[in-house]
């Protein structure tokens, strides 16, 4: 069935929603509803998925076939889903913990196999639901509840690698870039292959409160005015001009045609 | 017109997942399981919507499978030991949600990486409280390759009828022995209990098992291992809703373990009953068809334990359980008895021969005077 309105994408039964004010999960929800609306998915065939965490709620407000399961598995289960009913959209909502962390290896081989999956990353660079401790996308020197004298550790670049384990489009877009981020997500769905979008989106109450950023608008600003879009960063880098280290780098990483599996029949 | 095949064990499971009308499995190599994802690699891509995927391990393996049973596919996968202790927070992620799965575990000599190649049966309590948290399960165990065809089939129509992950916990021995195996033409295929797109996902009614409609028949199902109401829906905090969802999802198995079991009794009047599961019961049997003084039982379902079933030996003085374990099964024994149970158990790899098992019914006979 298509959705006549863009509630219809909602379970209006499961509001108020269990997000902080200001989270940016709502901004990444809505533009990924703004697609699937857009696109005019049949909400009878369109399967939300996630693992465990902050983004992880995302499927229950959907009002969808939705999956909520372990924590880090969730390209793995999508995997089954996909393979089940390759007719299906599969839309893998997760973040930087769940997917980096303990999820790392089910995301390079969803990203090798390229199964036909759209994965949205709300990467906040903390673990939020546990109460704000150190994940692989916190950048160095940042405060958490486990990096309390700043996180010494190098974290992961989401895109480049799933870029380099060969994922058909990859793009990375934050919160403020909500058009961007709605187009990313819809040139991922109707894009074969995996699919992966990164976003860098603020969690004022974990993230924000002990790294100076403490009203939600002082981390979309944030995101504002360190985005370089990826041809500049690209340049500069050519150029032998330093990127800052704060930069966020944001715009289409990969889009190719790479062998798929769970293809539509 | 069935057929006679002469197969290995594993074979034969892979063979009654086809039959049964399984259509995915998701998997990761394991010793000595491995032949039952080869043959469903080669035979899965010929059936209709039928799939085979090799998982990049076995978290994966088992989540994929739960994934595919959402879809409407029956879904199994299979492992060992290692590969089994990876699995278990997904195995309880699917009683929690009332997944129809199969898993095959082909024991072997563990902890650890422990004897790869060596036959055992020390994941007895592993398959039954290896997920945290309380909950329920069924476990079958094939002691032939026949029953390696038969329980797997019976595995699927027990997930589908119960609406859980139901176990087939076979050895290294039964897994690569080969024996001679009639395949029927066709098995008796059990579906679960329908539903209609208006019903709650997970309302009940007396039977405690909520129907079934997968993924696309427009129920739209909330699916989640969080604590969650008849819609769905997580309801974690209410000490109400976890205690209601999981006495009913362990109840509608416990209470029903009279009709699950599946067992075997000879001899019920000896005084001597060995309890058997897996492949000691053909140490037991031969044993038994030389010493006529003995009588045992067979389980063919270890899970859920079958407790009415040993007040059935009126004149039994012990029971003797020979495991390829140090006692597992036998001090579930001991918590439903009062009769003195001794326990065989074994490891290594080598099963009990029915000499020894004689000896040690020869002990005890010694200890009550007689010879």
């Amino acid at each position: 069935m298509k959705a006549q309105v863009k509630e219809d994408w909602f379970r209006q039964d499961r509001l108020p929603h269990i997000f902080c004010v200001g989270c940016g999960n709502g901004t990444v929800i809505n533009c990924v509803v703004d697609a699937v609306y857009d696109l005019e998915l049949d909400i009878d065939k369109t399967v939300f998925i996630s693992g465990i965490g902050c983004s992880s709620r995302a499927p229950g407000y959907m009002a969808t076939d939705s999956l909520h399961t372990t924590h880090g598995r969730a390209l793995a289960f999508a995997t089954g889903v996909k393979l089940g009913r390759p007719e299906f959209d599969v839309i893998v909502f997760t973040g930087d913990g769940d997917l980096a962390a303990i999820g790392g290896n089910h995301f390079i081989h969803a990203c090798r196999r390229n199964i036909d999956l759209t994965v949205v990353c709300m990467n906040n660079q903390i673990y939020g639901m546990t109460g704000g401790q150190g994940s692989p996308c916190t950048p160095i020197g940042k405060l958490s509840t486990t990096t309390p004298y700043g996180a010494n550790e190098t974290p992961f670049d989401l895109c480049e690698l799933a870029v380099a384990a060969g994922a058909n489009y990859v793009a990375r877009w934050t919160s403020y870039h909500a058009k961007e981020l709605r187009n990313a997500v819809i040139k991922g769905i109707e894009t074969p292959g995996l699919s992966f979008i990164e976003v860098a989106c603020q969690c004022p109450t974990s993230f924000g409160n002990k790294n100076k950023l403490r009203q939600p608008i002082d981390h979309v600003n944030f995101f504002r005015k360190n985005a370089i879009f990826l041809q500049k960063a690209k340049k500069m880098e050519e150029e032998r001009k330093e990127i800052p280290a704060e930069a966020v780098i944001v715009g289409e990483y990969a889009r190719r045609s790479r062998p798929v599996i769970g293809g539509r029949i | 017109m069935s057929k006679l095949e002469f197969l290995q064990g594993n074979i034969a499971c892979a063979k009654g997942a086809i039959a049964a009308g399984c259509t995915f499995f998701g998997g990761y190599p394991i010793t000595p399981s491995t032949e039952v994802a080869e043959y469903m690699a080669e035979a899965l891509p010929k059936i209709e919507r039928g799939c085979f995927i090799q998982m990049e391990d076995e978290i994966a393996g088992i989540a994929s499978t739960i994934g595919a049973a959402w879809t409407g596919a029956r879904s199994m996968t299979a492992t060992s030991g290692p590969g089994f202790s990876l699995m278990m927070e997904n195995i309880g992620y699917a009683f929690m949600t009332e997944t129809p799965c199969v898993i095959v575990n082909v024991q072997r000599g563990g902890p650890s990486t422990g004897q790869p190649t060596m036959a055992a049966q020390g994941d007895m309590m592993q398959a039954r409280y290896g997920s945290h948290g309380d909950y329920a399960i069924i476990a079958l165990c094939p002691a032939t390759v026949q029953e390696c065809f038969e329980l797997t089939v019976k595995a699927f129509n027990l997930a589908d009828q119960f609406r859980c992950p139901v176990l087939v916990m076979t050895d290294e021995i039964i897994g690569h022995m080969r024996e001679r195996v009639i395949i029927p033409d066709s098995v008796e295929i059990i579906p679960p209990k329908p539903a209609k797109p208006t019903d709650l996902p997970f309302a009940t009614d007396e039977t405690e098992i909520p129907g079934f409609l997968p993924f696309g028949s427009g129920q739209r199902t909330h699916v989640t291992g969080l604590t969650h109401d008849e819609r769905g829906y997580p309801d974690s905090a209410d000490p109400q809703r976890h205690e209601t969802l999981v006495t009913r999802l362990v109840h509608k198995i416990e209470s029903k373990r009279h009709e699950i079991a599946d067992y075997e009794i000879v001899n019920p009047d000896a005084e001597i009953i060995f309890v058997c599961y897996g492949v000691p019961v053909r140490s037991v049997q031969q044993l038994a068809a030389q010493d006529k003084t003995i009588g045992y039982l067979k389980l063919r379902i270890v899970w859920p334990f079958p407790e009415e079933v040993l007040k059935q030996f009126k004149c039994v003085s012990t029971f003797i359980v020979p495991e390829m374990n140090l006692g597992m099964i036998s001090r579930e024994i001991e918590r439903h008895t009062t009769v003195p149970v001794v326990s065989a158990g074994k490891i290594g790899g080598d099963l009990h021969t029915a000499q020894e098992l004689q000896e040690i019914a020869n002990a005890y006979k010694a200890t009550r005077g007689r010879t």
